[in-house]
């Protein structure tokens, strides 16, 4: 094989974990984590409160620190080096369970805030990229209100804006519709759907097994640190493998 | 049957008897036989209370005259005050040079409407000019010794100026260096936790009079020979310090308040440490902060007066002074009423400024 051929297989990979280990001080959370996702890959994982879904993908952009293994996102290794870490922040997007907006900043200011400060984007080139994301997900009448004074489904698409707006080439989703009432889901569901159409790289830890059949490349299923299964949505929900991934879709399945 | 409402109900305004000042009155003072009956005892007292204060300070007091002989009535004698007055105010700064004084005022005055008035847009400039080059002016103006202004000894300044002095340097050292006491608290790196902690705790420990008396008397004593500070620098130096660990520990509870999430959001998006401290943790927890941070001014303010102990004549030890005057004995009652009504008018306008400002910054609904 070619040098060439090797780096082409590289630049396709957009996140890869080998061999991740992490510790809550004596408390084992990820067990020997092996993952690879492609370039414009989407992938929801799944399993039960505690499995270390969280932990997993908030180690890819180090708000957790890992103890043994590697982490290699978008080419560059993720070590306690702050330059690559803040580099890989730059590229990679995260959305939260409780959105995390800044409650002192209008809808605005909190999608102009970052672009500002980290990529010293000036403020009306900044400001009208916020306004074309904003649109984007449907609320650009709500840009000059505070946070607080929105909905929760409208509080998450802004998240999504926010994020967007560094123009981020991987994006990770942190259980985004869990915090929300049912009629609210949906709008952030389409949200999503239409950025996984664009080709977005997508993490998506969430438990809505609709959005994983239509959105998902693959689907993967942890429990106790450890990912037990992964398989193209079809394959994942027809014909699970192991007793734990049956149980838990029984469980999920059932009160759905 | 289902019943099926199809018309929508339109938006009316309140009921008159709840709203406008008869509603108010009907609701909130004779609702019930109790009630009435405690209205009436408390306009009653309220009524005693002021009408004695009234005569006393108004309609029985002498505003007129310049000695001692001039105290005819029954009341307050302000003439006292008025003999005194400049004293009062500026202590032992030469009479000629207080302009320089009444500059300062009208310079710290323009800076603080910049920063409060809603017409200036843009706060950096006000904000700069407050922080940064009004401090050097008055440095310059007070003390002189530059640009053909005579020295003025600082054991020459006092009165309500000294107090000012005192209050707004503490202020403007306590609240920077507590919040960076705060952050070092809460810091990861061991030896800057302990340092913080450590410095924190033992300030907190002792009373300001004893932290004043070792910054005026002990201090010197750790200082190598010929290195002499000023009286009112140490007086300040002891102060600053002792507000700025009262600082930290309230700036901490704000801190404290912030959910993690917020740091992580900020973090995600690639600020980085500062700037994620500075844009997102700090602005939201000095907000939710203000009362306490306020409690604390108002409390240094008068605190202030503690100075007395290492002969410093701040407006509450030149106004005791003047009392012990031989030819103005018997005036202490005026001299404090006046002393208190002064603080009063200071620590009052601090904190409706605290409740402006809490309304001003709040965003969205409390939840
Ligand atoms: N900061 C921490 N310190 C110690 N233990 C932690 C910490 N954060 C998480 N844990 C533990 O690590 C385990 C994995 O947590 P994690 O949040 O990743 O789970 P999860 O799969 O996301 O669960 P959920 O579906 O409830 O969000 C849990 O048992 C949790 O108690
Ligand atoms: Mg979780």
């Amino acid at each position: 094989m070619s040098e060439a051929a090797n780096t082409q297989a590289e630049e396709d990979i957009a996140i890869q974990l080998i061999g991740m280990h992490k510790w809550y001080g004596d408390f084992h959370v990820l067990k020997d984590i092996n993952l690879s996702v492609a370039r414009g890959e989407k992938i929801v994982v799944c399993g039960p409160s505690g499995s270390g879904k969280s932990t997993m993908i908030r180690c890819i952009n180090r708000l957790e620190e890992h103890q043994q293994g590697q982490i290699i996102v978008d080419g560059i290794e993720l070590t306690n080096d702050v330059k690559k870490i803040d580099e890989i922040r730059r590229e990679v997007g995260m959305v939260f369970q409780h959105f995390n907006l800044f409650p002192h900043l209008t809808v605005l200011e909190n999608c102009t805030l970052a672009p500002i400060w980290v990529r010293k984007t000036p403020k009306e080139e900044a400001e009208a990229i916020a306004m074309k994301f904003l649109e984007r997900v449907k609320i650009p009448e709500q840009a000059l209100k505070y946070p607080g004074q929105l909905s929760g489904g409208q509080q998450q698409r802004v998240a999504i804006a926010r994020s967007l707006c560094m123009n981020p080439r991987i994006m990770l989703f942190d259980e985004p519709t869990s915090a929300l009432d049912p009629e609210m889901i949906s709008e952030v569901l389409d949200t999503m759907i239409s950025l996984a159409e664009e080709g977005m790289t997508m993490i998506c830890v969430t438990h809505e097994m609709g959005f994983a059949k239509t959105v998902a490349d693959r689907v993967m299923f942890m429990d106790a640190g450890e990912i037990i299964e992964q398989a193209p949505p079809q394959e994942f929900f027809d014909n699970p493998q192991s007793d734990r991934t049956k149980l838990f879709l029984s469980q999920i399945l059932h009160n759905a | 049957m289902a019943i099926v409402k199809t018309e929508r109900h339109p938006d009316m305004p309140p009921p008159t008897s709840e709203a406008g000042v008869i509603g108010w009155i009907k609701n909130n003072l004779v609702s019930s036989p109790l009630n009435v009956v405690l209205t009436v005892i408390s306009i009653y007292v309220v009524w005693i209370a002021a009408s004695n204060l009234i005569s006393y300070a108004f309609i029985n007091a002498n505003f007129a005259g310049d000695s001692r002989a001039d105290c005819t009535g029954t009341g307050a004698c302000w003439v006292f005050i008025k003999v005194r007055f400049g004293q009062i105010m500026y202590g032992f700064y030469p009479v000629d040079e207080r302009w320089r004084v009444d500059v300062g005022y009208i310079l710290g005055a323009i800076g603080i409407f910049g920063i409060l008035s809603d017409w200036v847009k843009n706060k950096k400039w006000p904000a700069l000019y407050m922080f940064a080059v009004y401090p050097i002016i008055c440095f310059f103006l007070f003390s002189g010794g530059y640009f053909g202004l005579t020295v003025v000894d600082t054991s020459e300044w006092g009165g309500l100026f000294l107090t000012l002095v005192l209050a707004s340097v503490s202020i403007f050292v306590a609240l920077p260096l507590g919040i960076v006491l705060a952050l070092g608290r809460r810091s990861e790196m061991p030896v800057v936790r302990m340092l913080c902690v450590g410095f924190i705790e033992l300030i907190r420990g002792v009373p300001l009079i004893t932290v004043l008396f070792m910054s005026s008397v002990m201090l010197p004593l750790f200082l190598p020979e010929g290195m002499n500070f000023d009286k009112l620098v140490r007086a300040l130096v002891g102060m600053s310090l002792f507000s700025a660990a009262y600082m930290a520990e309230v700036v901490r509870g704000g801190l404290q308040a912030i959910p993690k999430g917020q740091m992580e959001a900020a973090n995600s998006l690639g600020l980085g440490f500062w700037q994620a401290v500075g844009l997102i943790v700090l602005p939201q927890a000095l907000k939710i902060s203000i009362p306490s941070i306020v409690n604390t001014f108002i409390g240094l303010f008068k605190d202030t007066t503690l100075v007395l102990i290492i002969g410093l004549l701040d407006l509450l030890s030149i106004v005791k002074a003047g009392t012990t005057d031989k030819e103005w004995l018997g005036m202490a009652t005026e001299g404090y009423v006046f002393v208190a009504a002064t603080f009063w008018v200071f620590c009052f306008s601090m904190s409706r400024y605290s409740i402006w400002l809490e309304n001003k910054l709040h965003t969205g609904h409390k939840r």
